[in-house]
């Protein structure tokens, strides 16, 4: 611990017009550690990356490597001096090969001009092996997975001969196992001397990858601390600046009468394959039903069926005793179901539109909001303004556009609106997706409030925690079916089991 | 004002907000970055866009071996804009008295500007409304080419309609070719909308096919022998004179010389009536729910097909009461000539771009048009200047031009933003994520 550190930020200030981005940031990086840079979304986690990858200039502070004070001004210069950055989005041409890809802008060459192909392979098949990665050279980037092109990305950083990594939100794209390959590179890289700054608003795998933890709240640096000791609570309350229930406080569920009765049910896919094949269950007023299953196993196409945006191939759903099947999307509004979409960019708001607009999407054709056909912009804005306030949004008022608002607070929208218009049913798909620990806890309470009082809640979720925390009974959806249905005392690995088509007993 | 010229209250428009207020709630996606754009854009890019085109015109003027800078002039004031800038004193009758009284502008229709300024006013009202009927559709998320058709089937009914019913009084008269026409428009572009929503026929297609076969169902019509030709003389294919009942009030000139008729103070309100559906009534609140994000606007218990059916309906609503109001303020017959050289409905489509299917911005592109092809007109041009024979190609050229770069400035958002879907965006994306904090 007497090297000194590889990398070191000094009172580091970034202002923008009306905000301070950075505040007097310290932040240093030793050789061969993973660093977590934690916070909420908006924390100034991506301005100071972008000032160390030299996006941007700070306002004040200092660079230091290896003591040494270096000026970085611009994205190139930072690559020449060793720093890698692999974004959230990949900077990757599909068309091209893995190969390809990594040499891009630093191609080897022969006779001055010609792409040299042969020192190309050799020179990516070196930083492979160096670095025990696992992909084909010769494949094209649009035809292999996600992880196998993040992977690329590093070993482009890597090419270049980076031993700074910088990973911005590197699991937000990935599938459980694909981030548990990524720990293991990253594991390795370590072993070999590369250090990484880990950029994540995620508490668990901060705990599981990280060697040391820088907390930003609001622009500030809140703490720097070691993995050992560190809590998930612990770094939550730094994140927020509050205490933050990561589980959920709730009473026993009091169930009554079955307000969604599901039977049969068949769904097909867009490719008219049958995605649903013969569901049957009840939702009961004053319970959280939590349906469990990987990605893809006809969680959308039961979420659309139920909602009317997708014809039931056979099967019956009624709500509280009425015949929904081949109601439409409005007829199910009508029936009492409020509906939080998993995608709530693509369907969930009309991005263009303002908020107050927004607020009123199923409701904009009733009294108060309007009348004989005619909009009420009065009664719109009014609407607008109690539940913005009372949902806690920030960033905007009635009239700010929905593309504006950060993801948090659009879906603090999406939640004002479904749980606003008194729905018998709430159904919620990925309801905390992308979303930051704090407007994590906001959702999850707002949810258990509804089932107090008295609605029926159907959550839909690839976040098992989320599933055992919230649900009062859970049921494992598998290649359409429902192969299990457990009480939330059931462990993750029994679930994670019955989620893979492994046979267990009910618990 | 439409939607997209509202302004949101907390400085969004560039700045983030304040510190002290909600740090957290503020970060921009590229699309948030991209509507600002577009917005602020919005009343520079057009001006920008129609400077270019004149000056590319210019460039051409130049070649042909003429003066760009008095080739504009003289079409300036063939265009009769200049009457605005002459100021003196003079006299003003006003309407349905014999009261005079002081005026700065000077309204004798004798005078060549006011006359010339008469003349593009009167192409001006078609235009708004055509340009009304593509922007309608437009913000629907449909591209209705099919204007023309529209208005010449708006034009048919007007001119089977003015010309019958001769036992009508002046008002009603009037009142049940405008609701007749505007309804044939309506039922014309509805046609597309109601093959979109069924079949998911592209309307850009089947509103082409429509045109044509508008163009020649009023070939036929009024063709030689054809059911609605004149009764006086067979060699001539033109439809019957509507009868003077049927004609649109002149207010401002000689209604036997081409007058302005009232028809301009119809399209003005049609103006409004666009912007008051749109922001202003249920309809136009699921129009545009459904042009910007069909799939939100399904979610929100729209249906999306009745939509498409009623928004080009409303569109050819526009076009048609185009026709209808040439027909009834100016032409007063309809010939096979007519029906086959007209371009009234394919102009709207570069009105509506350059406007950016706002009410504000139709009403003002129509106008710029309007003047250019009234002041490029062998009519007005002064012939010592720039040979009227190549005046009329230059308007066509500077609307080519127009449109061109209005369809550029499209091009460049759709790149922009298909860019980032294949993961190409190095700039847009590492910048968006930059101004996440």
């Amino acid at each position: 611990m007497d090297e000194p550190p590889v990398l070191e930020l000094r009172g580091i200030t970034k202002r923008f017009p009306g905000v301070l981005a950075n505040d007097h940031v310290d932040f240093d990086l030793r050789r061969g550690e993973v660093h977590a840079l934690l916070g909420e979304n908006g924390a100034g986690k991506s301005t100071l990356m972008s000032i160390l990858y030299g996006l941007y200039s700070a306002d004040e502070g200092e660079i230091l490597m290896n003591d040494e004070p270096v000026e970085i001004s611009s994205p190139k210069a930072a690559i020449e001096r060793g720093i890698g950055m692999v974004h959230q989005h990949f900077m990757l041409i599909p068309v091209m090969t893995v190969t390809e890809n990594i040499v891009l802008a630093n191609e080897p060459v022969h006779a001055g001009v010609l792409f040299d192909e042969e020192a190309a392979e050799k020179r990516v098949a070196e930083v492979a092996r160096t670095f025990n990665f696992a992909v084909d050279p010769h494949a094209r980037v649009q035809n292999i997975t996600v992880g196998q092109q993040q992977r690329v990305e590093i070993m482009k950083a890597l090419y270049r001969n980076a031993d700074i990594l910088i990973l911005d939100e590197p699991t937000a794209v990935l599938t459980p196992q694909e981030a548990a390959e990524l720990f293991e590179i990253l594991r390795t890289l370590t072993r070999e001397g590369i250090s990484v700054i880990f950029i994540t608003h995620k508490l668990n795998e901060v705990l599981e990858i990280a060697d040391r933890i820088t907390v930003l709240r609001r622009g500030k640096r809140v703490e720097t601390i070691p993995r050992a000791g560190a809590t998930e609570a612990g770094l939550a309350r730094s994140m927020v600046g509050r205490e933050v229930l990561l589980r959920v406080e709730k009473k026993a569920a009091t169930p009554g009468e079955p307000l969604l009765q599901v039977k049969d049910l068949v769904v097909r896919d867009d490719r008219g394959l049958d995605a649903v094949r013969g569901v049957t269950f009840d939702v009961r007023a004053g319970e959280i039903v939590g349906i469990a299953g990987v990605d893809g196993n006809g969680q959308s196409e039961l979420i659309d069926a139920l909602t009317g945006l997708r014809h039931a191939a056979s099967g019956s759903i009624q709500v509280a005793g009425e015949d929904v099947t081949s109601a439409t999307a409005r007829g199910t509004l009508d029936a009492g179901i409020g509906h939080i979409p998993e995608d709530r960019q693509r369907r969930g708001l009309v991005l263009e539109f303002n908020l107050a607009e927004n607020l009123v999407l199923h409701d904009y054709g009733k009294e108060p909001f309007s009348r004989f056909g005619l909009l009420n912009p009065r009664s719109l804005f009014g609407w607008a303004r109690k539940l913005l306030q009372e949902f806690d949004v920030r960033g905007g008022g009635p009239e700010t556009r929905g593309a504006s608002l950060s993801g948090g607070n659009q879906q603090k929208v999406v939640l004002a609106r479904e749980i606003n218009r008194d729905p018998r049913l709430l159904i919620a798909g990925q309801p905390t997706r992308g979303l930051d620990v704090g407007a994590i806890e906001f959702v999850h309470q707002r949810l258990v409030e509804q089932r107090d009082e008295g609605k029926a809640v159907l959550l839909v979720s690839l976040e098992l925690e989320e599933i055992l925390s919230l649900s009062d009974r859970i049921l494992v959806l598998y290649e359409g079916r429902i192969v299990g249905e457990f009480t939330p005392s059931v462990s993750e690995e029994q679930l994670g089991i019955a989620m893979t088509g492994g046979r267990v007993e009910a618990a | 004002m439409s939607d997209s010229e509202r302004e949101p209250p907390n400085g969004e428009g560039g700045a983030p907000a304040p510190l002290d207020v909600q740090p957290e709630g503020y970060a921009p996606s590229v699309a948030a970055r991209l509507a600002r754009y577009q917005r602020a854009g919005g009343i520079i890019t057009p001006f920008l866009t129609a400077l270019v085109a004149f000056l590319m015109g210019g460039i051409v003027v130049l070649s042909t071996g003429h003066n760009p800078i008095t080739t504009y002039k003289a079409i300036f004031e063939g265009s009769g804009l200049n009457w605005f800038f002459h100021f003196g004193s003079h006299q003003i009758t006003i309407p349905g008295t014999d009261h005079q009284v002081w005026f700065w502008w000077d309204t004798n229709t004798n005078h060549v500007a006011a006359y010339n300024l008469t003349q593009t006013l009167i192409t001006t009202t078609p235009l708004i409304l055509t340009g009304l009927a593509v922007a309608f559709a437009y913000r629907c998320g449909l591209f209705n080419i099919g204007g023309q058709g529209q208005y010449t089937v708006g034009a048919i009914v007007g001119v089977f309609v003015g010309s019958r019913f001769v036992e009508l009084a002046h008002f009603p008269h009037v009142l049940l070719v405008i609701v007749l026409a505007s309804l044939a428009g309506a039922a014309w572009a509805a046609i597309a909308g109601f093959l979109k929503a069924t079949v998911g026929a592209h309307e850009v297609i089947t509103t082409i096919m429509l045109n044509w076969v508008a163009y020649w169902i009023g070939s036929y019509l009024f063709g030689r022998g054809g059911p609605l030709q004149n009764h006086r003389d067979a060699a001539v294919p033109v439809s019957d004179d509507i009868v003077d009942k049927a004609r649109l009030p002149v207010f401002w000139g000689n209604s036997h010389l081409q007058g302005l008729h009232v028809g301009l103070f119809i399209a003005i309100g049609m103006l409004f009536v666009f912007w008051f559906i749109l922001n202003r009534t249920t309809t136009g609140y699921e129009v545009r729910a459904v042009g910007f994000n069909p799939e939100a606007a399904r979610y929100g218990g729209i249906s999306v097909s009745r939509n498409f059916v009623l928004a080009m309906a409303i569109s050819g609503l526009f076009a048609g009461l185009a026709g209808a109001i040439d027909i009834m303020g100016w032409q007063f017959r309809l010939g096979v000539l007519d029906v086959q050289v007209s371009n009234i409905g394919f102009i709207g489509i570069a009105v509506a771009l350059l406007g950016r299917n706002t009410a504000v911005g139709v009403g003002f592109s129509a106008l710029l048009f309007g003047a250019l092809f009234t002041g490029t007109s062998t009519r007005s041009l002064d012939p010592s200047v720039f040979p009227p024979e190549l005046a009329g190609n230059l308007a066509l050229m500077i609307q080519a031009l127009i449109l061109l770069f209005v369809g550029a400035d499209v091009l460049i958002l759709y790149l922009w933003q298909a860019r980032r879907k294949v993961g190409l965006g190095r700039r847009a994306a590492s910048s968006a994520a930059v101004e996440e904090a």
